[in-house]
């Protein structure tokens, strides 16, 4: 029995905040973790109850076989299939995702992240309206006017306010919370939204109505008030607001799924993004959206370097092609265009529309997680892998863009992700008669 | 056994090693150019080709934060320009802002083997060293934002100058970043905290700050002179684009006082006129300081008829030219370091402006007298692509093919320059030394840019064409460190490159400094913040000079 080992500035996977204040303690065994300092109720979660299972490590048919044989299961369904998807990919290093996309380029197949169910519309609103936008410690040392916008940080990004926005102490904003505004917009009052100085509810469905008009006050346009019948929001508001922002000194409109998701999607990104650029006219004004998971963004920076788009991208030409609706998983099994699907860190069974979900259990189904998931069950070849983070170094993408190294707590029994990959990767190009030679 | 290769009867330019077009032999052992090989090495028949060194690209965006959102912005301008995989090699998509194997590859393919990356904040430097990995090839590294440091600027305001020099080492190796580069200086706070404003004069304070340009410029200026680095101060000048500027980079010249500077993409800093109005050329002037003054260096950001993208570190710049085209905008704040602005962009012949900057561009070239300390580039993709550097070496040396090319022009813009009474043709030697020789030198990189004993045997071998233009396009061979990447215009290996950075000495007892203002003004820990080893896994540390 060794001593309890502590790891300082241990990075927390579990949110796009991706906390790097974390304190972690170790069990004297070395298979669990006692403590999480710093840690939110979700981070202490994710730290604590993680407990190194007793699965094996590679099944194929549901039969435990060595993890070799397992590789060249996975690979020769790959290798076969006409149309192999490839998806998930948000809760792994990058490291991971490089060979994922470089297994998916080998095999001619297609490539897609979780993005393209989260904020995908995002993605798609930034490329044609274009984006103001900053990291989280400008906003922390600038934003005097705060708007969160579809989301419920306080439940879902515990740390959010604390260290990057509402209560955080900044260089022009030495008190805090007493020198910031905070504004909430969402259809229902979440607990974020009592934390605010403003809370606008609008009538679900309308916040594409609301941000156009915002638009067309902050330009001087005339807006009708019968706004507020089809929004809930009373003009003298809306002008309220946008006085407020047109006047603060660095404002930020940080926006959640409950914009990207609902009616309207990238449209409404795209009038948010539209808006926050639209305010640059009169001061410093930025837009930020606050993404779920520990390295979604990850996979939309690994994603678009490799292949020059975010995500939704098909190799079967040989080259990537880009095109949302057609490219993403949710459609190219819903239409039943792919033949074999691999899926990283993701339990697409467990919550893909049920057309999908039909489509995925017709055909051979490949899976990597750290758990047995819905997915996993439905898998022809089913890995069992080290969680990152917690076990697995690495670089992850906090949810503004910005990079952090991974510091493993301890070590677990299981291959990570990267390593089963990478293994594919070699097989496929075996199996295909790809010659790859990689010097320096 | 080793690996050995004779390259024979090959017309060689090496201009450090003052060869200029003789018909000789370059030997190749274990990945560099010797004097000698064994009667058993392999041999390459370059009988009617012209050999060079690989080529070096001094000031580009091709790696990091702000090149990965211009990539995801635009797939309007991948979708044209496919890279399909080829064996081994990958995919990619082309357009202004390539994926970065797609870079690897279409770098090679023109023949050049280094590349710099010339803008990354540094909270940034882990995200472009990854995408500097992935991209294949070439050898490559990349310039630290430094002149919007507020901390770093806090050091300079209290005078602690022994505390600065030490910051900006320590932030040079715990980046793992090749040079020193200022853009806008001073130009982030009123941008980002004053409602969108911007610094105009070296002289003028920056709000904030018991700072002025000037200071923060020599400053810098200094420190990289101080260190020994091997590239100085790598300066893009404040108002960049802005009618009259050039009396902006005439000052900030002067400001060096004699100690090495390169300004850079030097053309977009060369406008004569008043603010406001239509810029005319002052390229004559900016040359004549250059050409007495031997401690300054410039590359000259050429611009190029047709697509392009602006992105750079200086944000207000792409507001303003957001404003003037209203298309879609990119604006990236780095917390405590640097402002980002992104902005699709084509430059038609027939616009006043774009004509001008493209004269300009060109009378810079023709004007300097010394082609070691004015060298190629297009900024690219902000004055149009790399890939426009075979047709930018045509212009060069083609004098009837630029005046066509003039003449296809605005009229008025082309008769306010000098360029149609230039007559000067580059020879191939000059372009050897504004594309490798000229480059490589202004870098310290002493194993680039020749083929004496002892260099990285990274060789180009192109036909002897009179177009040169399709000359350039493709070379036949391209040898990377000893080994075939192209092999009569095939791809026949994939190779990663390394990573080039320095690593200047410094007290560590400048951390005590700077750890209480991370802790305070950065949303991401201390300790998390450098970044190791791992993540320059062909890393070259280049030594201080003395």
């Amino acid at each position: 029995m060794s001593e309890a080992k502590t790891i300082e500035n241990a990075v927390c996977t579990f949110c796009g905040c991706v906390c790097d204040d974390i304190e972690l303690v170790v069990a004297p065994d070395g298979k669990s973790i006692t403590r999480a300092g710093n840690a939110c109720e979700l981070g202490r979660a994710w730290f604590l109850e993680h407990k190194i299972e007793d699965y094996p490590v590679a099944l194929v048919d549901g039969q435990e076989v060595p993890v070799e044989d397992a590789i060249d299961a996975a690979a020769r369904i790959l290798v076969k299939a006409k149309f192999p998807a490839i998806y998930g990919l948000s809760d792994t290093t990058c490291e991971a995702q490089k060979e994922a996309v470089a297994i998916a380029d080998y095999v001619n197949g297609n490539i897609d992240t979780t993005t393209s169910v989260c904020h995908g519309p995002s993605g798609m609103a930034f490329q044609g309206t274009g984006e103001s936008t900053a990291s989280l410690g400008e906003i922390k040392n600038r934003a005097d006017f705060i708007m969160y916008w579809g989301g419920n940080p306080v439940e879902a990004h515990p740390r959010h306010f604390e260290r990057y926005s509402a209560k955080a102490k900044g260089i022009y904003l030495p008190n805090g919370r007493a020198d910031r505004t905070i504004v909430m917009v969402d259809i229902r009052k979440t607990r974020s939204a009592s934390e605010a100085d403003i809370f606008l509810q609008v009538r679900p469905g309308t916040d594409f109505e609301v941000l156009w008009a915002l638009r067309a006050l902050v330009r001087g346009k005339y807006v009708d008030e019968t706004i507020e019948e089809r929004t809930g929001v009373p003009l003298e508001t809306l002008q309220d607001l946008v006085d407020r922002m047109k006047n603060c000194n660095f404002g930020v409109i940080f926006f959640g799924m409950g914009l990207s998701m609902t009616r309207g999607r990238h449209f409404n990104v795209a009038a948010l993004l539209a808006l926050a650029t639209d305010l640059n006219a009169h001061t410093h004004f930025v837009a930020n959206p606050v993404r779920g998971h520990g390295n979604v963004t990850g996979a939309d920076n690994v994603v678009s370097w490799q292949t020059g788009y975010p995500f939704g991208v098909n190799f079967n030409r040989g080259y990537p092609r880009f095109n949302p609706g057609e490219f993403t998983t949710v459609d190219v099994l819903a239409r039943g265009d792919a033949d074999a699907l691999m899926v990283i860190a993701s339990d697409p069974a467990a919550n893909f529309p049920r057309k999908a979900i039909e489509h995925i259990k017709s055909i051979p189904v490949i899976t990597l997680d750290p758990k047995p998931t819905r997915t996993s069950q439905e898998a022809k070849v089913a890995f069992t892998v080290a969680t990152y983070g917690v076990n697995v170094p690495g670089t992850v993408y906090r949810m503004d863009n910005v990079p952090l190294p991974l510091r493993p707590a301890f070590e677990s029994p299981y291959p990570t992700d990267e390593e089963i990959l990478r293994g594919i990767k070699e097989k496929v190009c075996e199996l295909k008669g790809i010659q790859r030679k990689n010097v320096a | 056994m080793a690996s050995e290769l004779k390259i024979k009867n090959g017309k060689v330019y090496d201009p450090i090693n003052g060869i200029d077009g003789e018909i000789r032999d370059i030997c190749i052992r274990d990945g560099k150019i010797v004097d000698k090989v064994s009667d058993d090495a392999a041999e390459l028949d370059a009988s009617g080709m012209v050999v060079m060194p690989g080529g070096v690209d001094m000031h580009c965006h091709i790696a990091g934060h702000k090149v990965n959102l211009a990539r995801k912005f635009q797939p309007e301008d991948h979708r044209h320009d496919v890279q399909p995989r080829v064996g081994g090699l990958r995919s990619g998509s082309g357009g202004t802002v390539p994926s970065t194997f797609a870079t690897g590859y279409r770098y090679a393919t023109l023949g050049y083997t280094t590349a710099m990356e010339a803008a990354i904040p540094p909270l940034g430097a882990r995200h472009a060293l990854e995408e500097l990995h992935d991209t294949p090839v070439i050898d490559k590294g990349f310039y630290l934002l430094l002149a919007n440091n507020v901390c770093l600027n806090q050091l300079l305001e209290q005078g602690r100058m022994a505390e600065f020099r030490d910051a900006v080492a320590w932030w040079l190796n715990n980046s793992k970043a090749y040079a020193i580069k200022l853009v806008n200086p001073g130009g982030d706070e009123p941008w980002k905290g004053r409602k969108n404003s911007n610094v105009h004069d070296l002289d003028q304070p920056i709000s904030g700050f018991d700072l002025t340009p000037r200071k923060i410029i020599k400053a810098l200026i200094d420190v990289s002179n101080d260190l020994g680095l091997p590239h100085p101060a790598h300066i893009h000048c404040n108002n960049l684009g802005h009618s009259g500027n050039y009396a902006t980079t005439l000052e900030t010249m002067k400001t060096a006082d004699g100690r090495r500077v390169h300004i850079t993409h030097i053309q977009f800093h060369s406008y004569g006129g008043e603010l406001g109005k239509n810029p005319t050329s002052a390229a004559r002037e900016i040359v004549d300081y250059i050409n007495e003054h031997p401690n300054v260096s410039a590359d000259v950001g050429q611009v190029m008829f047709g697509k392009a993208t602006i992105m750079t570190a200086d944000a207000p710049l792409t507001w303003l030219l957001r404003n003037m085209k209203k298309d879609k905008w990119i604006n990236a704040d780095t917390e405590c370091e640097s402002g980002c602005g992104i902005i699709p962009f084509s430059y038609q012949e027939h616009i006043y402006t774009h004509a001008l900057q493209w004269a300009i561009g060109l009378e810079l070239f023709l004007l300097a007298k010394d082609p070691w300390r004015m060298v190629l580039s297009t900024d690219h993709p902000n004055g149009g692509s790399f890939e426009n550097y075979p047709k930018l070496i045509k212009l060069l040396m083609d004098k009837s093919f630029r005046d066509e090319e003039a003449r296809k022009a605005n009229p008025k813009a082309i008769a306010n320059t000098s360029l149609l009474d230039i007559d000067r043709e580059f020879t191939l030697q000059e372009i050897a030394i504004v594309t490798r020789a000229g480059p490589a030198k202004l870098l310290g990189l002493k194993n680039k840019g020749h083929l004496g004993v002892g260099a990285d045997a990274d060789v180009t071998i192109y036909d002897d064409m009179a177009d040169k233009e399709a000359m350039f396009n493709a070379a036949r061979y391209v040898l990377k460190g000893g080994q075939f990447f192209i092999n009569n215009h095939e791809f026949c290996f994939d190779y990663e490159g390394s990573i080039y950075h320095v690593a200047p000495e410094y007290n560590r007892e400048i951390e005590t400094v700077l750890k209480p203002f991370f802790e305070d003004y950065y949303s991401v820990q201390f300790e998390n913040y450098p970044v190791d080893d791992r993540y320059i896994a062909h890393g070259v540390t280049v030594p201080a000079t003395t």
